[in-house]
């Protein structure tokens, strides 16, 4: 689909043509650039990636398939100004979405108040009784955070989604600074823009923060793969790297004496925070999925003997829940005692009666989602859909109501893109990192720009076309 | 250091090991093939490369006969083929993607680019006239992984790990080479020091790269017995049986004095190692040259496994 010219906000022009000020300095420097040496840059950063193998497992019929996630050179531009708003508004959220997990868990004040139907909790797989009663080492729930934004305006930046399950991405947003500054470093000492290299240490030091109590003084972190098949792998690899953390995969463990340990070659080491990048449902067969050969026997014992931490905690995933996010404005009020900073995007739930017919009558403006969905998949966008894809998605509504919500079609901004016949608008989203530790929220200067390669399309999900951006916060 | 990190790096230098060696084979079949002429009816170097690497049975069971073009395919590129040159290439940068926390990023870099290069270089079938270009290409990527882990690589556990992985895969393949030729080659004693026999001696030191040095240290003159002892018990060629069996010992001390202590495999070692100092030719071609190098490799095969259990390889 495409959406009117005037409707959309594009980030480094103004409608006259004009550029705005946040990108004035890289656009006089890309100006003064011969456009077959840009040319040239831009295909050498196709065989960077490759090499180091910053790629993606794809699964097809037929073999895996390593793709890259392509990278576009033009930097997506966030003021000082914009981005301490952005930061306000971020953190107050994260410290709702830790409350409320914990209240869930717990007394679920935020249900007896009324704010939040009993059944969001009762008929949610995510919600793990495991969990009841418990608090995680350090209090924290969810030690990193992805919070997906939009932007429709100079000042409106929107809530998406909230990933606090085990959000991916940000050794794309370092990667792909590594790479910028290593094709243009020229850029960087004339545009003065915030690092972004302390995240992995910030990282380890959070993760330190939340050890329990019988971990060694220097904890001993290890990052939990589902191994090399896993289309995130090079990020695992990527991060434990970085921290100096081990990279383990589930047998490599095993609960011996009530720790959990790894296995080395001179015997079983414990290891004090498992970062882990599996699913709750595959962390434990003796508690959840009997099948997983992903996870630890046993490890959900030794967790709740406050004897390892796992981070994110198992359960948080609930938080990601579309039907929940739409209860996000009253989470955030309940829990904080203010107004929202960051605005959520308008959602109908369909499980409501009402909503359910107006999303019906109006599902050719709408955008419908899966409540338990991610990555881009099942998912309608009413103006781009045919009348076919529009009367079956109607039939899904009317079966099962509560597996949707609905949301207005956003005139998502546009970022330039590079591209042979020079810059074109592309749709973008951000995705910033939050830490959590119990000394405080620490949220990375930028995140993860994604950008929807396509002319006029919304989807910026990789696994459907879309590439990332260098993202720069500026210095004031 | 995890034992699956460990098993990694070892995986993936006996791979990288085994494919370089079979590429030398390849080579030495494409030399005779080349020189026996054109009326020659003797198609046994294809079946001797195919037997050397254990690839014989899965051939036959999709060929009838050793055409050249095919069998050279067959070792070097079929993907259906486990052991062949990419197969072993591609198995040894899956190990290495597994593990590359462990290795720096340059011999990281390198065994991708190798795989990258290669899988590009073959992903058809390889016509007669660049049969040899494609092989010294190997040669060279592999090369650069080998200097990638020499230059780069702390001597800690893990470059032990990757050397003990290197020199039990080079024992074997050196000991099975030697083998091929008593044993397939030459099935008749008749033919000991023909002209047949001298000329496949000669290609047997080329296959490991022997061919220069040994006529360097013997003067030009071609005997069983000086190429076997040179083969078998000469300290300074890398390739020797010795040679291998020296830095297994070397690495294993390497380990030991990290971890403060021996483990089992270390006595094995040691054991196996002082044996092979105690051998003369004589002796074993006295006993037999065969038996003595299937129990060579059966042993290596005990070392292998007794250094995988000591160190926790797999659970």
């Amino acid at each position: 689909m495409k959406l009117q010219d005037e409707d959309r906000y594009d980030e480094m022009f103004w409608p006259d043509g004009t550029v705005r000020p946040a990108y004035a300095e890289f656009l006089d420097w890309y100006n003064k650039q011969d456009p077959a040496w840009l040319r040239k840059k831009d295909k050498e950063a196709e065989r960077v990636f490759r090499r180091s193998g910053i790629t993606f497992n794809v699964y097809s019929e037929n073999a895996a398939e390593e793709r890259l996630i392509p990278f576009d050179m033009v930097p997506r531009i966030i003021t000082a100004r914009e981005w301490r708003r952005l930061t306000r508004g971020i953190e107050q959220r994260v410290r709702a979405l830790n409350a409320f997990l914990q209240d869930l868990y717990h007394r679920q004040e935020i249900v007896r108040s009324g704010r939040l139907p009993v059944e969001m909790l009762q008929s949610n797989e995510a919600f793990l009784p495991q969990m009841v009663g418990f608090i995680p080492p350090g209090g924290v729930y969810t030690h990193i955070v992805g919070i997906d934004l939009v932007r429709t305006g100079p000042d409106e930046f929107m809530v998406l989604e909230d990933n606090a399950r085990t959000p991916s991405g940000v050794s794309y947003m370092l990667e792909n600074r590594e790479t910028m500054m290593a094709m243009f470093p020229d850029l960087f000492t004339h545009i003065p823009v915030q690092p972004v290299s302390n995240y992995p240490r910030l990282l380890a030091r959070s993760l330190d923060a939340c050890a329990p109590d019988c971990a060694a003084p220097q904890p001993t972190i290890a990052v939990l793969t589902p191994g090399i098949f896993n289309s995130a792998y090079f990020e695992h690899a990527f991060l434990a790297d970085q921290m100096g953390a081990e990279l383990v995969e589930a047998s490599d463990l095993r609960v011996i004496d009530g720790r959990v340990a790894m296995r080395c070659t001179t015997g079983y080491q414990p290891v004090d925070v498992l970062y882990r990048r599996v699913d709750d449902d595959y962390l434990d067969p003796l508690t959840f999925n009997r099948d997983s050969v992903l996870g630890v026997a046993g490890i959900m014992d030794v967790y709740r003997a406050d004897r390892i931490t796992i981070a994110n905690a198992p359960g948080t995933g609930i938080a990601d829940d579309k039907a929940l996010y739409s209860y996000m404005p009253d989470i955030v009020e309940f829990y904080t005692g203010e107004q929202p900073i960051l605005k959520n995007v308008p959602t109908w739930r369909c499980r409501e009666e009402e909503s359910l017919r107006y999303v019906l009558d109006n599902l050719a403006e709408l955008v419908v989602k899966e409540v338990h969905g991610s990555g881009g998949y099942g998912m309608l966008i009413g103006p781009a859909a045919s009348r076919k894809e529009l009367e079956r998605f109607r039939q899904k509504l009317r079966a099962n109501p509560g597996n949707y919500i609905a949301q207005p079609t956003l005139a998502l901004s546009t970022v330039p893109i590079f591209t042979r016949a020079g810059l074109a608008p592309r749709h973008v989203d951000l995705r910033p990192f939050v830490l959590v530790s119990p000394e405080g929220i620490e949220i990375t200067p930028g995140g993860l720009t994604r950008v929807a390669l396509k002319n006029g399309s919304l989807v910026v999900n990789s696994s459907q076309g879309g590439g990332t951006k260098d993202s720069w916060v500026l210095e004031d | 250091m995890l034992g699956r990190a460990a098993n990694g790096v070892y995986w993936m230098s006996r791979y990288l090991e085994r494919a370089e060696n079979t590429a030398r084979l390849l080579n030495v079949g494409l030399r005779i093939s080349v020189t026996r002429g054109a009326d020659s009816t003797q198609d046994d170097e294809w079946r001797s490369v195919l037997v050397t690497t254990g690839q014989d049975l899965a051939y036959r069971g999709l060929h009838d006969d050793y055409e050249s073009l095919q069998a050279f395919n067959f070792i070097l590129r079929d993907r259906t083929n486990p052991s062949s040159v990419l197969s072993m290439i591609e198995s040894a940068r899956t190990n290495a993607r597994m593990v590359r926390n462990s290795i720096t990023s340059e011999v990281w870099e390198s065994t991708n680019e190798c795989w990258m290069q290669l899988s590009e270089l073959l992903t058809r079938p390889v016509r007669e006239h660049n049969m040899g270009d494609v092989l010294a290409v190997i040669r060279q990527l592999t090369t650069q992984v080998r200097g990638a882990i020499e230059g780069t690589m702390l001597r800690n556990e893990v470059f032990n790990f990757s050397r003990i992985g290197t020199f039990i895969e080079r024992a074997d393949n050196t000991a099975r080479i030697l083998d091929i030729k008593y044993y397939v080659l030459l099935p008749s004693l008749a033919w000991v020091g023909s002209h047949v026999d001298n000329a496949q001696w000669d290609t047997l030191l080329r296959s490991v790269a022997g061919d220069r040095a040994y006529r360097w240290l013997n003067k030009g003159t071609m005997d069983a017995k000086g190429i076997a002892q040179f083969l078998i018990l000469d300290g300074k060629f890398p390739r020797s049986l010795i040679f291998a069996y020296n830095k297994i010992m070397s690495n294993m001390s390497g380990l030991a004095r990290e971890y403060g202590h021996e483990a089992p495999s270390h006595e094995l070692v040691r054991n196996r190692c002082a044996r092979l100092h105690q051998a003369n030719i004589d002796q074993i071609f006295e006993s037999g040259l065969h038996e003595f190098l299937q129990n060579f490799i059966s042993d290596t095969v005990e070392i292998g496994n007794a250094i995988s259990a000591d160190f926790k390889f797999v659970e």
